[in-house]
């Protein structure tokens, strides 16, 4: 007896559930770069909170596990913090998948050291030379005789490839230490006198923008006789002094429809785009404003 | 009451029914293997077997040229291993030898089930140990600049090994019968020469059943030395030099390769290579076990 009025209670809220759902819910997935999953997770919230029948699920993993995702169908929006490259676009091809681009959001590479390090500023060739395990000791730049430690990231990270193809333009030392994620680099750096690591800016700053501390970002000189600039503040990214700024990307298979336009259009609004400065990175450069438009149908 | 008939259909029922689950596990060793030769196999369209076995550049998505040699990475996975054992095996064995022969039987109650939990720890935390702790204390005790090394991952996975190891060694050293002991004890043996001379002996084919299985839980564990290594693609010269291990390679480099291509296949033929290995300790195993086993009166 007891037994059964508990089986017809279970079994009407069970259907009182299925009833009550508002609608139709759409999945959408979103998978790729490391740098990018926080800010578009905390983008991704506020568009489910005004529209309960979208339901996103935003995972990292790395830009070219993004790109190998949405051409192998795996997933609807891949975040890329890289431009797709010829080779994946002909294996997406090869797989009927067509896939377009969108920019929402331009990411500073800052340069972390131990706040140990008297080193203050470097410029691209030295970093490069760093990097192809030209220069290992900090001497060499002026700095305490200490082996370079070189962080880097797993080579399915867009940092890493950016990194490789436009810092180094060059393999990376064979000892670069490979970390499996930012937060990881951050831990590694902040304990070593002797690090230096590649990290999104966003990752350095807490939510008020301040740069966190154990930590110390170089300054960047374009050329060995330019000025030396910070990532730090804002103003220093969108106004193009700061040498390695790098565009995020999204990627869909063909031009996106419905929901999954409805958030990359709310990305690139002013909402939206406020996010992304809270989360460290600077708007969208206006250079990608129609490629954008094509992209959300505007 | 069944019938006679009855009961001797269900034994035969039942007879098959077990006979089928004990030949689908051999059927999916089978089929896992036959996948990753297969696919392993479609590499060497590329690649030659001496430029995959014999050189130590791994650098599938290189700048220029990628290439795929897996010495460095087969050498990290064996350096780590090794190392493991060196710290695992003697601390292991101790333990269950005080396990079995030394301790009251109130604290064995006691420890038995605490070392059992220790395998219980997700590798992921043991990983996050290694970055924040272990790898810490190495680099400051060694002088050394950080403790992504093979060093950090040995430490690592000779405690993952360790429950292993001293449990199925303890069982083995209990089960050597009484008698031989009693033996010992008559021609006026004390306690540790009997535990060195007649029981560790004895018990020799389960404790090396023991390290092989401990062998196979290092040699196959993935997410702790991921973390911990620092996973550097070059040559290790040493137990200081940050390694990449097969599996790590494996774990993080097929989330990014696309179906078909070179990498791919040859993410496969590593893990060929891995599961050979495997086997290869597990056959050894099983041979000196059979070996030296005890053959009782």
């Amino acid at each position: 007896m007891r037994f059964s009025s508990y089986f017809w209670l279970y079994l009407s809220i069970t259907l009182w559930g299925c009833s009550g759902r508002p609608g139709h819910v759409e999945n959408i997935k979103v998978k790729g770069s490391d740098s990018e999953v926080n800010v578009v997770l905390s983008i991704a919230e506020a568009f489910m909170d005004q529209d309960p029948n979208v339901s996103l699920a935003v995972t990292g993993g790395g830009s070219g596990l993004g790109i190998a995702a949405l051409i192998n169908g795996k997933t609807d929006i891949a975040n890329s913090s890289r431009e797709i490259t010829t080779e994946e676009m002909e294996l997406a091809r090869l797989q009927g998948i067509h896939p377009k681009a969108m920019v929402f959001a331009t990411d500073a590479l800052a340069l972390a050291v131990h706040p140990s390090n008297p080193i203050n500023e470097l410029n691209l060739a030295q970093l490069s030379a760093i990097y192809r395990g030209k220069i290992k000791n900090w001497q060499e730049l002026g700095g305490p005789d200490l082996a370079i430690s070189k962080y880097g990231r797993q080579s399915n990270s867009g940092t890493f490839v950016y990194f490789r193809e436009k810092i180094l333009k060059a393999d990376f030392a064979e000892d670069v230490i490979s970390m499996n994620g930012t937060a990881q680099m951050v831990e590694s750096i902040k304990q070593d006198a002797s690090a230096i690591g590649y990290v999104s800016v966003g990752y350095l700053e807490d939510s008020k923008q301040h740069l966190i501390s154990g930590i110390k970002v170089l300054k960047i000189k374009a050329h060995p006789d330019s000025l030396a600039i910070s990532p730090t503040p804002l103003v220093n990214i969108t106004s193009g002094k700061y040498p390695i700024v790098r565009p995020l990307f999204h990627y869909t298979n063909g031009f996106p429809k419905g929901k999954t336009q409805a958030f990359l259009a709310y990305e690139l609004s002013q909402k939206g785009q406020k996010m992304a400065v809270e989360a460290g990175f600077a708007p969208v450069s206006s250079k990608y404003q129609s490629l954008n438009q094509k992209m959300i149908g505007r | 009451m069944k019938s006679i008939r009855a009961r001797r259909q269900e034994d035969r029922f039942f007879g098959r029914l077990f006979f089928i689950t004990a030949v689908l596990s051999v059927v999916i060793l089978l089929a896992i293997f036959g996948m990753l030769v297969i696919n392993g196999l479609h590499l060497f369209k590329d690649v030659s077997i001496s430029d995959f076995l014999f050189s130590s550049n791994w650098n599938p998505g290189a700048y220029k040229h990628a290439t795929y040699g897996v010495l460095s990475l087969l050498t990290s996975t064996l350096l780590v291993t090794f190392g493991a054992l060196i710290i695992a095996v003697p601390l292991g064995i101790g333990t269950a030898a005080y396990l079995s022969e030394i301790a009251p039987s109130r604290l064995r109650e006691v420890l038995k089930p605490i070392i059992e939990l220790l395998a219980a720890i997700p590798s992921v935390t043991i990983g996050f140990i290694g970055i924040v702790m272990t790898g810490p204390i190495i680099a400051r005790t060694f002088g050394l600049e950080n403790g992504f090394n093979a060093l950090n991952g040995s430490i690592l996975l000779s405690i993952m090994a360790l429950p292993t190891i001293i449990t199925v060694a303890e069982e083995a050293i209990r089960a050597v019968p009484n008698s031989y002991k009693e033996a010992s004890y008559a021609l006026g043996g004390n306690k540790f020469t009997t535990l060195m001379r007649i029981t560790l002996p004895s018990a020799f084919s389960g404790i090396i059943a023991a390290i092989m299985l401990g062998v196979g839980r290092a040699i196959g564990e993935t997410m702790t030395v991921l973390m911990a290594t620092g996973n550097a693609a070059a040559m290790p010269h040493g137990f200081f030099d940050s390694v990449k291990t097969m599996t790590a390679t494996i774990a993080i480099e097929l989330g990014e390769v696309a179906y078909g291509t070179t990498h791919y296949y040859s993410l496969f033929a590593v893990g060929s290579l891995l599961f050979i290995m495997s086997l290869f300790f597990n056959i050894l195993a099983e041979y000196l076990a059979a070996r030296y086993r005890i053959k009782t009166p």
